[in-house]
């Protein structure tokens, strides 16, 4: 009856002499049968789709990124130029450019969906607390990249994106003045920034691959989760890797394509700054200076501090509201590292906390307000308008709106998830992954609401 | 079920997340003075450039846009690529000079060759700028790129002045008074603030020649649509060619995608979960 029986060769499998001679010296072939063979749950849902996917696109990112580096020139004379020489005269180059351009925006489209698929299937638990904080490092040194990569073309929004972002650090007492100087290599953001800037974001891609290695070696020390969250006991739970999800992979990778390549033929702008295509103008400030929209929430936080904010009140006789402010947008993403002792339930996934599940959506429609609020002036009224559907006005500025949207940001880490994973009663847990379908349970699309286990996702 | 959910909300996540840059990206030209809306034959997933108009383009940029704003990113080689012919660059070449170092070591200066950009209008940025009530021109070869809008903003701004006296009626400054605009300013409905240093530049019928056969009237706004097609395609020379190869790239993932599909299918087959 089991399902996987017979799947997958055995450990040990016979090799060739020469296979031998490597294999005791190197462990290749053990290395590979391990990745096929590797036990996967069997209920994985598309959500778990996204890791991989996202080493692709590193993958695409570092290969894309070094052709550019061929034809790219980092000065501040030649950048801007150099970048219409790529999209112009060298051969594809205008394809090149695109991919990168938007494959960073996917990168981050694919890694947010990754790490919200985490945070709702409590994949940060024990014994996953080392592979989600890598995970965030990983975010960390891909924000990193992002902006400096931001910066190379040299255009307005990248010469003001690099002004503002490094003059954040001139907020920390003391020393803030100093580390700006240091960042920039001189007084203001100029050539010696740019050259550095281009440097690091040669390296830092490779630096992320390490960390990938430590994210995939420690997931596959403690396997994989699966939206149920009860650890597979048996083999009827899993199945292996290769050709189950090798093949699933391929599928979600295919229709991950087609988004990148709709966007690189068909709206290869539409995610960036018409600004940045005019060459960076130190005397020429852009009206609205714009992040890329992987980090308007994260700017959203850092504006919605002012001297008005009630958050700031209780430290306004310690630090600036700017200092706050960055403290704050650091903040947003440092406290996904306390996840594991901030969430208090014994239950890993939220298709058994009733009550987590809602407060985890009304968490990413925060995210994603924030993400409005970052995109637009601070003192505007907010219009709520879909394309010439409908628009009214909410009779809030952005600013407030950004200061309600922080204030739950952090509410919902600091009180929320603990509170409820204390006072929740979550519903009942099924025994193992395979146990509803040999127990012949409930076939169906319906939420786990039953007293018997939940239904298997059909993955 | 389960999995319709699961692909339709990671669709809900994604359109939500795009939408979040549409605030920026949609706004177009100033004061939300929304651009006029014009059918652009190099718009949509098969769109491509009309050549007879990029010919006509490249006669009103050569005739009026080019004495003040240079395009320096467009090469004269690239020209012969959509057809433009040499007779029609040559008045450009030979008129204007390169600057060059000659074999005496002195600077001396020789006409202009199909591998050279466009020669600009001024020697450099500070003679345009004092030519110009002290800021340079912006160069032409990307400003389609660069300016939200696109296309439908510099036709709009191209046919969108307006009289002084008219102005001052419709719009007011920051200060909430009459807008008036001073000497060597103009005043146009589209550009932000309304107050522009670049005064009408296509004021007339016929002045550029149309002669081709089967050419339009050189109207204003045809003339102002012309060239900003041209302009267009010097922003994004890669157009067609990317329009082209971005359909059959979709058509082959669309059926690779679906391939590994039914692959997924079949070895998922025997799998109970």
């Amino acid at each position: 009856m089991s399902a996987n029986a017979g799947h997958g060769a055995p450990q040990g499998t016979p090799r060739g002499r020469t296979a031998n001679w490597i294999e005791r010296r190197l462990p290749v072939f053990s290395t590979m049968e391990h990745f096929s063979q590797y036990p996967t749950p069997k209920n994985l849902n598309y959500w778990w789709n996204f890791g991989s996917i996202a080493g692709f696109v590193l993958v695409a990112m570092i290969v894309t990124g070094i052709v550019l580096a061929m034809h790219y020139t980092p000065h501040v004379d030649h950048a801007f130029n150099s970048v219409e020489r790529i999209m112009r005269d060298v051969n594809y180059g205008w394809l090149i450019r695109y991919l990168h351009a938007n494959g960073g925006a996917m990168f981050f489209l694919v890694v947010y969906i990754h790490l919200f698929r985490g945070l709702y299937y409590g994949s940060y638990k024990a014994p996953r607390e080392i592979i989600w904080w890598l995970g965030i490092i990983i975010l960390l040194l891909m924000m990193a990249t992002a902006f400096m990569g931001y910066v190379l073309p040299w255009g307005q929004m990248s010469f003001w994106a690099a002004k503002v972002i490094t003059n954040l650090f001139s907020a920390i007492p003391w020393v803030g003045e100093s580390i700006t100087t240091w960042l920039w290599g001189g007084f203001t953001v100029d050539n010696p920034t740019l050259n550095r800037f281009f440097s690091l974001h040669y390296l830092l891609p490779f630096v992320i691959v390490g960390v990938v290695v430590l994210h995939i070696a420690a997931l596959h020390t403690v396997k994989s989760g699966n939206p149920l969250g009860v650890e597979a006991k048996t083999p009827k739970d899993t199945i292996p890797f290769h050709p189950y999800y090798t093949v699933k992979d391929l599928f979600g990778l295919g229709v991950f394509m087609l988004v990148w390549a709709f966007f690189v033929f068909y709206a290869p702008n539409f995610m960036g700054h018409p600004d940045n295509y005019i060459p960076a103008d130190s005397l020429a400030t852009p009206a609205h200076i714009v992040p890329e929209w992987y980090f308007l929430p994260y700017y959203a936080i850092l504006r919605a501090f002012t001297a008005d904010f009630f958050m700031y009140w209780p430290i306004s006789w310690l630090i600036t509201a700017k200092f706050a402010g960055v403290i704050a947008m650091f903040g947003s993403l440092l406290i996904l590292f306390l996840m594991p002792w901030l969430d208090t339930s014994e239950v890993r996934s939220s298709r058994f906390r009733p009550i987590y599940k809602i407060f985890f959506w009304v968490f990413v429609i925060d995210t994603i307000i924030l993400g409005y609020v970052g995109a637009n002036a601070p003192d505007e009224v907010a219009h709520i308008a879909l394309l010439g559907l409908f628009d009214f006005s909410t009779g809030l500025t952005w600013l407030t709106i950004g200061e309600i949207t922080t204030f739950w940001y952090f509410f919902h880490f600091i009180i929320l998830v603990p509170v409820i994973g204390r006072m929740e009663r979550p519903r009942p847990l099924p025994h193992s992954i395979s146990e509803p379908v040999l127990g012949g349970g409930a076939v169906g699309g319906g939420a786990a609401a039953q007293s018997r286990p939940g239904p298997m996702e059909k993955a | 079920m389960m999995r319709v959910r699961s692909i339709f909300l990671a669709g809900v996540v994604a359109v939500a997340g795009f939408a979040g840059t549409l605030p920026s990206s949609v706004m177009a030209a100033g004061d939300g003075v929304k651009a006029k809306s014009v059918d652009w034959s190099f718009y949509g997933p098969f769109g491509t450039f009309d050549r007879a108009q990029i010919k006509r383009g490249w006669k009103v940029y050569a005739k009026v846009c080019a004495s003040c704003h240079g395009l320096k990113h467009v090469y004269y080689r690239h020209l012969l690529t959509i057809g433009i012919e040499p007779k029609a660059m040559k008045e450009m070449m030979t008129s204007r000079k390169m600057p060059m170092i000659d074999d005496a070591g002195d600077a001396v200066t020789r006409a202009a060759k199909l591998g050279d950009p466009i020669t600009a209008p001024f020697a450099n940025d500070v003679a345009a700028a004092k030519a110009n009530n002290g800021k340079a021109p912006p160069d032409l070869s990307l400003i389609v790129k660069a300016r939200g809008g696109g296309a439908n903003y510099i036709y709009s701004l191209l046919t969108g002045y307006v009289t002084a006296a008219a102005c001052e009626k419709e719009y007011k400054g920051s200060d909430g008074k009459p807008l008036k605009p001073e000497s060597g300013q103009s005043c146009n409905t589209y550009f932000p603030g309304h107050i522009i240093a670049m005064a009408p530049p296509l004021a007339s019928e016929g002045q550029v020649d149309y002669d081709e056969k089967g050419a339009p009237k050189a109207t204003v706004s045809q003339m102002a649509m012309d060239v900003t097609a041209f302009l267009a395609w010097a922003a994004e020379p890669e157009l067609e060619d990317r329009k082209r190869m971005g359909l059959r790239v979709m058509l082959f993932l669309l059926i690779l995608t679906g391939l590994f599909f039914v692959i997924y299918r079949q070895v998922w087959r025997r799998v109970k979960h």
